[in-house]
């Protein structure tokens, strides 16, 4: 029996397929994906919760009653005692669709506005991980093949973005277009767009992608079915969208959980100073600003989007170090600038 | 003219023997000591020719001196002017246009120096040397201002500030007659330096003074020390009264919360910032004998820009107006107890100030209740419907809950509207520049001096207006002829009878009320918590809380 085992053709897996049931025997980065997955689901699940709870989460509703075991109670309460001075928003209810987590200083419904806030958070990260990828792709790919001057011309422009801080670039760059927006020949983008933040985001880091594929490209160019691609006439773009892109492919999936966490932190701190997405929309900056006034009252306001980011920026960075291992463990795809 | 100034000056001196027995009782028994006032930041440069801050100019009043002096004195005799330098009230000639005065003697500087005339009159040709924020407004009426405007280096004022050593007097001579000028004279642009004092903004570096009190150690980063002047006797208990501490220690750089903190426990007494709102009902119920709530002579009010759409629309501006309801921005900025809702520009118990508010469910002297559908009607008759509005606020939490709420507003009437939220540093200069095409914006006005043309003719005057200028304090871009004369007729009757300028000003007010150039949203209170051992408490509406007129021990 054993002997008839030995003789039949053994079915070799691709290398797709060695990769995934890699990645699937991670615990750790299975755990994360799910996390993450669910998180995306309750924020794209926002707009049904807003309307399950009857509650617009972009409106002042300082004036709002709701009830609680059949008590009105108002959303903002009044303090009664001594002087009366200031008004404090209702906590967490703990009843869903019915200020779960409370209300904000505007009175309005802070769970809501969590779901909404964490939306545009992951299309603003997402988006401009795609935007990166594509320019970093594109430019690293172009640099490192064709090589020379051109080469010189792309490395060197991009050594001058690579050359600022990327919060300094990313805030400088947020100020100068947040009051007027953008417009570039027939290209407008109009103040308080999700492009800008997607754009600018995007902008800051083409380098991180970008250099690391020039390298690889250049290491690629020189190997031997490249050289014979050449020599055989086959058009440049062409071995490069055959043969080389085929193979840094890999490299580009590991980099989309890392760069939508460090998109997602970048996203949050702008928004966190005003310069990112404008009120009254929400993302997970602008709430944790709202409740920085209440966090001697309310510290729950700016609390729980701080541990939304954390958890998701944690889960995409476990869950892009399995999948670094599963799909290239010699890669030495590090985001960072060392 | 004339004979209102002596009637101030006999009730001056009535109000000052009155209160003397007390301050100089008081002053043994609680005299000495450090009052320790904390700050987010400093206030900018120390020069008082320059500063055109709150803070620094509330802690100017112990240090610096005028040839007048708003008297250092609670309630509405705050706002009274009385000499200070100066022996007596200026006697008024040439038909109001020259005012004499006659300095006091045995002045001395911080340094050591004698006060003399030559002092003031460099004083004052240092006003535009050094390009003073308000050269050009408070002070530009004065003979030769027109020649230092243009060539600030080479100012003599000559025939403008006139010296006579001898008699020890200085001449002020107006081009025409000006009824806010002692006022503006009172004000710590117009404080008396050493003549030899750079005719550059000092910056960090403190300037020698003839107040009771003196800078002696300044770092913008990290505090500032002010400590007795050695030099100074007291001349005027209700001009510059000697002040009870030995030191008054600011620090900068702590947030409000970590303020709030300290001065609970004991290891500060006093912040300028104010309160956080999250603290507010905590300590208005656990520290209220540490609270003083006092009116402020201000306006928190939203610019609408009358030369762009949709405000170019007197409707538009008007339903606006109709449409924001002032309770809940009283609420956002903590409740009734802290602001009161307005319509009208003149902030309530001001000179000119009679109760107006068309813009409210019953129209009359109070505002009631937004009329919201009357907004709509108007929106629609504007032909405005479906515009885009952006509402450029600051970033802070108050300007922005504003701005918010108010965008929520102008979507409920029709319009697309947006909130930004800007720097504080640069959002007042940049809703000024009309290169920036705001539409809308929150802001706020604190008066200079108590006179009604501080807010209408200031902040709505076509003088007011200039085009792309960081400086053109006509947000609105508010320009009407005929109310533009009215307020220059009210400026030239105050120089006879302030009452009937008044009236003048009380119908201005409503003029502009009901052109609705800006949206009047709540007038607002200051509110001081101080720690426990302070005593003695005094508000001036003029300059705010008296720091020196307060102990600690």
């Amino acid at each position: 029996m054993s002997s008839q085992v030995a003789a039949m053709p053994r079915k070799t897996r691709g290398p797709w397929a060695v990769a995934f049931a890699k990645l699937a025997t991670d615990r750790a980065a299975m755990a994360s994906l799910a996390v993450f997955l669910i998180i995306v689901l309750a924020c794209f699940s926002a707009p049904l919760y807003a309307k399950w709870a009857s509650t617009d989460p972009f409106a002042s509703t300082l004036d709002a009653v709701i009830q609680i075991d059949g008590a009105d109670v108002p959303v903002m309460e009044q303090s009664t005692e001594g002087l009366g001075l200031g008004y404090t928003p209702i906590g967490p209810t703990w009843r869903l669709g019915n200020y779960f987590l409370g209300a904000d200083s505007q009175g309005r419904d802070v769970m809501a506005r969590l779901l909404y806030g964490g939306l545009n958070s992951l299309l603003i990260a997402g988006a401009a991980t795609i935007f990166t990828l594509i320019v970093g792709t594109l430019a690293g790919l172009i640099a490192g093949y064709f090589g020379g001057i051109t080469d010189t011309v792309l490395s060197r422009l991009l050594d001058v973005l690579w050359a600022f801080p990327i919060y300094l670039l990313a805030i400088s760059l947020s100020i100068v277009t947040i009051a007027q927006g953008i417009a570039i020949g027939p290209i407008e983008i109009q103040s308080g767009s999700l492009w800008l933040p997607i754009i600018i985001i995007g902008i800051v880091y083409i380098p991180y992608v970008a250099r690391p594929i020039r390298g690889q490209v250049l290491a690629l160019r020189y190997s031997e079915f490249v050289l014979a691609a050449i020599n055989l006439g086959v058009p440049g773009w062409r071995i490069l969208l055959r043969d080389i892109l085929p193979n840094i492919t890999t490299t580009l999936i590991v980099f989309v959980p890392l760069m939508m966490a460090l998109n997602m932190l970048t996203e949050s701190a702008l928004s966190f100073l005003s310069i990112g997405v404008q009120p009254p929309a929400a993302s997970w900056g602008t709430i944790i600003q709202d409740g920085q006034a209440l966090l001697y009252t309310r510290p729950l306001v700016a609390l729980v989007p701080g541990l939304a980011i954390a958890v998701s920026v944690m889960a995409l960075n476990v869950f892009g170090d399995g999948l670094r291992d599963a799909l290239d463990p010699r890669s030495k795809v590090r985001l960072g600038r060392d | 003219m004339k004979k209102l100034l002596l009637a101030a000056s006999a009730a001056a001196l009535l109000a000052g023997s009155w209160l003397a027995p007390a301050h100089a009782e008081y002053l043994k028994e609680h005299r000495g000591g450090t009052i320790r006032l904390l700050a987010r930041s400093a206030a900018g440069t120390l020069d008082p020719h320059i500063n055109y801050t709150d803070q620094g100019w509330q802690m100017y009043q112990p240090i610096y001196d005028g040839l007048v002096a708003f008297r250092k004195a609670e309630g509405v005799e705050g706002f009274s002017v009385v000499p200070d330098l100066a022996e007596a009230l200026p006697t008024v000639s040439n038909d109001g246009k020259t005012f004499t005065f006659k300095l006091r003697k045995g002045i001395k500087f911080s340094n050591g120096q004698d006060l003399g005339v030559k002092d003031v009159v460099a004083s004052f040709q240092r006003i535009f040397k050094v390009s003073g924020p308000t050269s050009g407004t408070f002070y530009a009426g004065i003979v030769g201002a027109d020649k230092c405007l243009a060539d600030t280096k080479s100012c003599t004022l000559e025939g403008g500030v006139v010296a006579d050593e001898a008699a020890g007097t200085i001449t002020l001579n107006l081009t025409k007659p000006d009824a806010e000028i002692l006022y503006k004279l009172a004000l710590p642009h117009a404080v008396i330096l050493p003549a030899d004092t750079p005719a550059e903004d000092m910056g960090s570096k403190p300037i020698p003074s003839t107040g009771p009190y003196m800078i002696s150690a300044f770092d913008p980063n990290k505090g500032m020390t002010v400590s007795r002047n050695p030099n100074f006797k007291q001349w005027s208990e209700e001009a510059q009264p000697d002040g009870y501490p030995d030191v008054v220690q600011y620090d900068f750089g702590l947030s409000e919360e970590a303020a709030v903190t300290a001065i609970q426990n004991g290891e500060a007494d006093w912040m300028f910032d104010a309160l956080p709102s999250d603290r507010l009902g905590e300590l208005g119920s656990k520290s209220m004998d540490q609270l003083h709530i006092s009116p402020l002579s201000a306006w928190w009010y939203a610019p609408l820009n009358t030369r762009m759409a949709p405000f170019d629309n007197e409707k538009a501006r008007q339903a606006v107006a109709y449409a924001v309801d002032r309770n809940t921005l009283v609420k956002l900025f903590g409740g009734k107890v802290l602001a009161s809702p307005v319509c009208q520009v003149l902030p309530p118990d001001f000179p000119g100030h009679e109760d107006y508010c068309p813009f409210t469910k019953n129209p009359g002297a109070k505002w009631s209740a937004p009329d919201v559908d009357k907004a709509k009607q108007l929106v629609e008759e504007s032909g405005t419907k479906g515009q885009k509005v952006t509402i450029i606020v600051e970033d802070t939490a108050i300007s922005r809950s504003i701005g918010v709420y108010l965008q929520s507003v102008l979507t409920n009437i029709g319009y697309v509207a947006d909130v930004k939220p800007i720097s504080s540093n640069l959002q007042f200069t940049y809703i000024q520049n009309t290169n920036n095409k705001v539409q809308m914006s929150v802001t706020q006005w604190y008066k200079d001096y108590p006179a009604a043309s501080d807010f209408l003719n200031i902040l709505f005057s076509c003088a007011s207006y200039r085009e792309g200028s960081d400086a053109s304090i006509n947000i609105s871009g508010f320009c009407d002829k005929d109310i533009d004369a009215q307020m220059q007729k009210a400026l030239d009757l105050g120089v006879t009878d302030q009452k009937a300028a008044d009236k003048l000003w009380a119908a201005i007010d409503k003029q502009v009320t009901d052109k609705a150039p800006a949206v009047g949203l709540f007038t607002p209170k200051r509110l001081d918590f101080v720690s426990k051992r302070i005593g003695n408490f005094k508000f001036n509406p003029q300059f705010n809380w008296i720091i020196t007129q307060s102990w600690v021990q």
